[in-house]
């Protein structure tokens, strides 16, 4: 984490400048040198690298540049917003991913699962941007279903606000949701076929079916089970993308989430922010990897009995 | 490497390879296409009807013009024609060609990045595995568009000025290989860790053939199967991203727009009825993706011999 | 969706037609803009939109109407008792939201504040030498020189209360550095005296007004009750809100989009004439271009350079294809809202492709030459797309451009001061904040002196003795006559010396519901005090 916080630093200096966004047109010269100045921003990298580590270490992030408010409760306000649409959209991923995977590689040759299998890849052929607009142009300019943008009403809980707990707030999330998750499905609609394809021609399958077992229970129990390993690394991996997705999905739809946040701070060269949000994405890489750790074991007695 | 390839082409007709393409008619289709696609691109200077690069040739007064069949359309421009005046199917043939650069040279960049560190890291293991792993690990948590904005920093820094143009793309290519590398790594060292306990490789050891030779002479093709696979996905992807970035506004310069600028220029005309600036690039798009992803899942599957 | 509204509509309309004596229902008035304000402080950053909204809730000695006439604020007159001092009566029983009395301590506070470390208003209040309270109600401004604009600048000085700020430790201006300091309270608060009071704030997604009841003017137009304003980022998100009927409002909307909107049942595009001229500057002062093929020599030094690039750029074609018609092309620096302005300068150079290669010829450029052009792709109103036109018209007489847009940050950090003046050939835009074209002058065409802080903005170190002089002239000269023909041979020999190509004026472009009425003003400042809901 160290390392992405540096890599970051370094990276910050190639965004652009942060002073013309940050004062009017007549201010002069010699008061944008003094901004800059003050703001530590003269200083060489690595000098600016340790007053931020020394700040994180106390949980302190300093204040964003553009909204002039601690990065920590722009941070805490925006997470919630982020983390529902995330948690929605990989729920539709798999809810709708993993039935079409395992359908897709048990009848192979069907045109069904031809057609499937092309619309999984117009999926990820088409740029999130498009996808996005389109639907909003459909759902919510021709027919108006649903909102267009940001989030709905919210219910403030203290320390998170749901969408989840209002009409307004369903709604908002359903084309972001969908947005973000075609391109996930996509990707466990072809690993789980692939995987699948391989497990149904293993040993320990053949053997399933000879001792007579249900076709249907065999896919489910047996096969899906032993293709969930793999399609759990590869999604675990895939977070990456999921964020820079998220990214696009957000500023399209205006949701008011941390990828919009961050797009913003690139836009406008707000270094407090794009830091802190980095090194959290690198907690989250952290907090993941181990997620999938444990979730192996629950899934794969094998690895138990090691 | 080369006695590699002539050996696989040998191999290539007399194999079942090639029998399972014939037999789909599907995936001769998507190969037909594909094939037609690279031509057209790579000689779009004879194949267009106008060179969009060249800012002489189209004029603002064409500007927004409908495809050839529509009212106020004109067989000058048969798709159509964008802001700038210039015609669409140029710039879609110019712009595919740009686009598929950006794809083919990130790619197999990135292949060649991941294949070595993957090739060393599941080799060696120990703590050359580890320090390898983590990167990759650092590097997953950077989106796409910091490291363009990085290697574009570094590169106005390091290079000549007067060269955006040219800049721009090669700026994309090794910004879309620095983040794709990691699936080949991890794909390669799992694949070599597997092979490193065979008994060829033992054997190998024992003569005592240098490292080097082993690991590409010898573990390197019988790793390249899900390699060619992941690349023909990732191609797609490529310029998917490719598109994006300029979505987020570190792409290629507007003058020479790759299929993804287009796509985001023609995002500006989508409310005002200006439809064709956009779909006809985004279809364009599809249908490349399209095409590669269909050979890719063929060979994925054909060069898996438990699935024959 | 469409059952709650028509119920929400029946509803109103029940209400409407049951009894007319009543009070009309709560209306709010939904808004969506590009970006945000930075701060509530009205003092921190002197940008265009941060002024705009805080000017709901902060009010200064003098306003604009929608027309952009000076009108009474918290002064209800004033006077100049010399070429340099102006007496301002002001404003009785003005209450500031939290209840306290406005008078003349608050406005010389204010004024201190404005000059206090942090602002980014010091250019203003440096305009004013000093303040002096004759009484609680009567104050007198003194400048350090005769200065006819004054009172144009003092329309963004925001009255704020010295008890507020005291109790709460804002007594200096906030500013983008580190937490904890002076007056980081007033960028989460306001309290000002104006007709909008803010209710709630998230900064980027959402903020919340709501109307002071005791506002001192009880005749201001609106029958707005709540303003929910939200930014967008994306304009085709923008539009889509303002058509899919949930928000009462947009601005900016892209200039191609107009058609839709007013095609489209229930909402409307609003255009108007922006004051912001938006023009390309060449760099005439080093003796090489940064950016060219061509070396040891700078071509833009030669004025039959500048006037081939003049003709050579087909303005009507812009505002036809890339501006739908809707810019207004410009042969001034300055637009005509600008106090200063005259239209007999205003003829725009001849397009005259065949004269500019002749013009190229002449000059020893025949086989042409190519330039970076430096344009930013977020700033204004289709700019990339403006560049890339000029950049094809330039081709056509042989000259290659290779364009470079990039966003804005990046765009500044490389073309303004900080980055050197690293440029050969840019896009820019400017509306003077004054709305004087002094302004315009002392920003961008003066030469460049860093002592005298004139010419930030002269990018390409344009330089000519005689605008200096006739600048001078301008700055201090309360004779309107004689001023206006110091303008006008400024305007003459910049014309002449080709020191600037000018481009247009670009149009406000906002989309509003149908029965909504706002007031554009040409600064493209939204007055809710305008704003009358159905």
């Amino acid at each position: 984490m160290l390392a992405v916080a540096f890599i970051a630093f370094a990276m910050f200096q190639f965004v652009g400048d942060p002073i013309s966004n940050l004062v009017g047109q007549d201010t002069s010269t010699e008061e944008r040198e003094q901004l800059k100045q003050d703001l530590g921003l003269n200083d060489s990298i690595v000098v600016q690298f340790g007053h931020f580590i020394g700040n994180a270490v106390q949980g302190e992030f300093g204040k964003s540049y553009r909204l002039r408010k601690p990065v920590k409760e722009l941070i805490a306000e925006r997470f919630p917003a982020t983390l529902e649409l995330s948690l929605l959209s990989a729920f539709i991923a798999l809810l709708v991913g993993i039935p079409m995977g395992v359908y897709t590689a048990l009848r192979r040759d069907s045109w069904l699962a031809q057609g499937f299998m092309t619309l999984s890849l117009i999926g990820i052929s088409l740029p999130t941007f498009l996808i996005g607009i389109f639907l909003i142009l459909f759902f919510g300019v021709m027919l108006q279903w649903l909102p267009t943008f940001g989030r709905g009403e919210t219910v403030d809980l203290g320390w998170w606000t749901t969408g989840f707990l209002t009409v307004s707030g369903w709604k908002s999330l359903i084309m972001p949701a969908i947005t973000l998750a075609i391109f996930q499905m996509t990707l466990i609609v072809r690993l789980i076929r692939a995987e699948m394809l391989e497990v149904l021609r293993s040993d320990y399958i053949k053997f399933a079916r000879a001792r007579g077992l249900k076709e249907r229970s065999i896919s489910f129990s047996h096969a899906l089970k032993n293709t969930l390993v793999p399609v759990i690394t590869i999604i675990g991996l895939q977070i990456g993308s999921l964020i820079a997705f998220a990214i696009i999905t957000e500023s399209v739809f205006q949701w008011p989430g941390m990828g919009l946040l961050f797009i913003q701070a690139i836009e406008e060269v707000d270094i407090p922010i794009m830091s802190a949000y980095l090194l959290l994405i690198a907690f989250v890489f952290v907090l993941i990897n181990l997620i999938v750790d444990v979730l192996y074991y629950a899934i794969d007695p094998r690895l138990r009995m090691n | 490497m080369v006695e590699y390839f002539i050996d696989l082409r040998q191999r290539f007709f007399a194999s079942d390879i090639w029998w399972s393409f014939k037999s789909s008619p599907l995936v001769v289709i998507a190969a037909f296409i594909t094939v037609i696609i690279i031509f057209s691109s790579v000689f779009a200077s004879y194949v267009a009807p106008y060179n969009p690069f060249d800012l002489a040739q189209f004029d603002l007064m064409d500007a927004l013009k409908p495809p050839a069949w529509m009212a106020e359309g004109t067989s000058k421009f048969l798709l159509g024609t964008d802001d700038q005046g210039r015609d669409v199917l140029s710039t879609i043939l110019y712009g595919s060609r740009v686009s598929l650069l950006v794809g083919f040279l990130s790619v197999i960049f990135a292949m060649i990045i991941g294949i070595v560190v993957g090739l060393i890291a599941g080799y060696s293991g120990g703590w050359v595995d580890a320090v390898l792993m983590r990167i990759a690990d650092v590097q997953l948590s950077f989106p796409a568009i910091l490291i363009a904005l990085l290697v574009d920093g570094i590169a106005r820094g390091l290079l000549p000025k007067n060269s955006h143009d040219e800049l721009a793309i090669y700026v994309l290519i090794v910004a879309i290989a620095l983040s794709f590398w990691v699936q080949y790594a991890r794909t390669v060292r799992s694949s070599t860790m597997v092979e490193r306990t065979k008994e060829y490789v033992q054997a190998a050891q024992v003569i005592g053939l240098p490292k080097l030779l082993i690991l590409f002479r010898h573990i390197l093709p019988n790793v390249m199967g899900p390699v060619l696979v992941i690349a023909t996905i990732q191609l797609a992807l490529a310029v998917i991203t490719e598109a994006t970035l300029s979505f987020l506004g570190v792409g290629v310069p507007p003058t020479s727009p790759s299929l993804g600028t287009l796509i985001r220029v023609g995002n500006d005309y989508l409310f005002s009825g200006e439809w064709w600036i956009t779909v006809f690039p985004g279809l364009a798009l599809v249908i490349l993706v399209l095409a590669v992803n269909i050979l890719g899942d063929w060979l994925r599957d054909a060069l898996n011999p438990k699935l024959r | 969706m469409k059952l709650k509204s028509l119920v929400i509509a029946g509803v109103s309309a029940l209400a409407l037609s049951a009894v007319v004596a009543a009070p009309v229902s709560a209306k709010t008035f939904k808004f969506a803009f590009q970006g945000d304000a930075q701060s509530l402080d009205p003092h921190s950053l002197n940008e265009t939109f941060t002024l705009g909204m805080l000017g709901n809730v902060y009010e200064p000695l003098i306003d604009y109407d929608k027309d952009m006439n000076k009108i009474p604020g918290l002064a209800t007159k004033w006077e100049a008792v010399s070429p340099t001092k102006w007496k301002f009566t002001l404003r009785k029983g003005v209450k500031f939201h939290n209840g306290n009395t406005f008078n003349a301590d608050d406005v010389i506070f204010t004024w201190e504040r404005m000059g206090s470390e942090g602002s980014d208003q010091k250019a203003r209040a440096g305009l004013i030498k000093s303040i002096t309270k004759i009484d609680d109600y009567t104050i007198i401004v003194e400048t350090p020189v005769p200065n006819p604009t004054v009172l144009n600048e003092m329309t963004v000085m925001y009255v704020m209360d010295k008890e507020w700020a005291m109790k709460n430790n804002a007594m200096k201006s906030s500013s983008p550095k580190d937490a904890g300091r002076d007056g980081s309270y007033a960028t989460t608060h306001a309290n000002g005296t104006g007709p909008f009071m803010v209710e709630s704030r998230q900064p980027d997604v959402k903020t919340v007004m709501v109307r002071y009841k005791d506002h001192w003017n009880k005749n201001i137009a609106t029958n707005v009750d709540r303003v929910e304003f939200t930014p967008i980022k994306q304009a085709a998100t923008r539009v889509a809100a303002l058509l899919s009927g949930q928000i009462d409002l947009v601005y900016p909307v892209p200039v191609q989009d107009w058609n839709r909107l007013n095609n489209a049942p229930g909402v409307k595009a609003l255009a108007g004439p922006e004051a912001r001229t938006i023009f390309l500057g060449m760099d005439q002062m080093r003796d090489e271009l940064l950016h060219s093929s061509v070396k040891g020599k700078n071509p833009f030094k030669d004025v039959r350079v500048r006037k081939a690039f003049a003709h050579a750029i087909d303005l009507n074609a812009i505002k036809k294809a890339i501006m739908r018609g809707a810019a207004t092309p410009s042969g001034l620096m300055w637009a005509p809202q600008i106090q200063g302005y005259n239209a007999k300068f205003n003829t725009p150079y001849k397009y005259d492709p065949a004269m500019s290669k002749k013009l190229l010829a002449e000059a020893g450029y025949g086989d042409g030459f190519t330039v970076t052009m430096d344009c930013p792709n977020n700033r204004y109103v289709n700019d990339e797309k403006i560049c890339q036109a000029v950049a094809s018209m330039m081709a056509k007489v042989g000259v290659k451009i290779d364009l470079l847009a990039q966003p804005k940050s990046k765009y500044f950090a490389k073309v303004l001061a900080q980055g050197g003046y690293n440029t050969s050939f840019y896009l820019l835009g400017w509306t003077p904040g004054s709305m004087d074209v002094y302004n315009v002058l002392n920003s961008l065409i003066v030469c460049q002196n860093k002592e005298k802080k004139a010419g930030a903005y002269n990018l390409g170190g344009y330089c000519n003795k005689r605008i200096d002089e006739l600048t001078v002239i301008i700055a201090s000269e309360t004779d309107v006559a004689k001023r206006q023909a110091a303008i006008d041979e400024a305007s003459k020999i910049l014309q002449d010396e080709v020191g600037y190509l000018p481009l247009h004026q670009q149009p406000l472009s906002w989309g509003v519901r149908d029965g909504v009425n706002v007031a554009q003003r040409a600064d493209n400042v939204l007055d809710y005090r305008d704003v009358v809901m159905p």
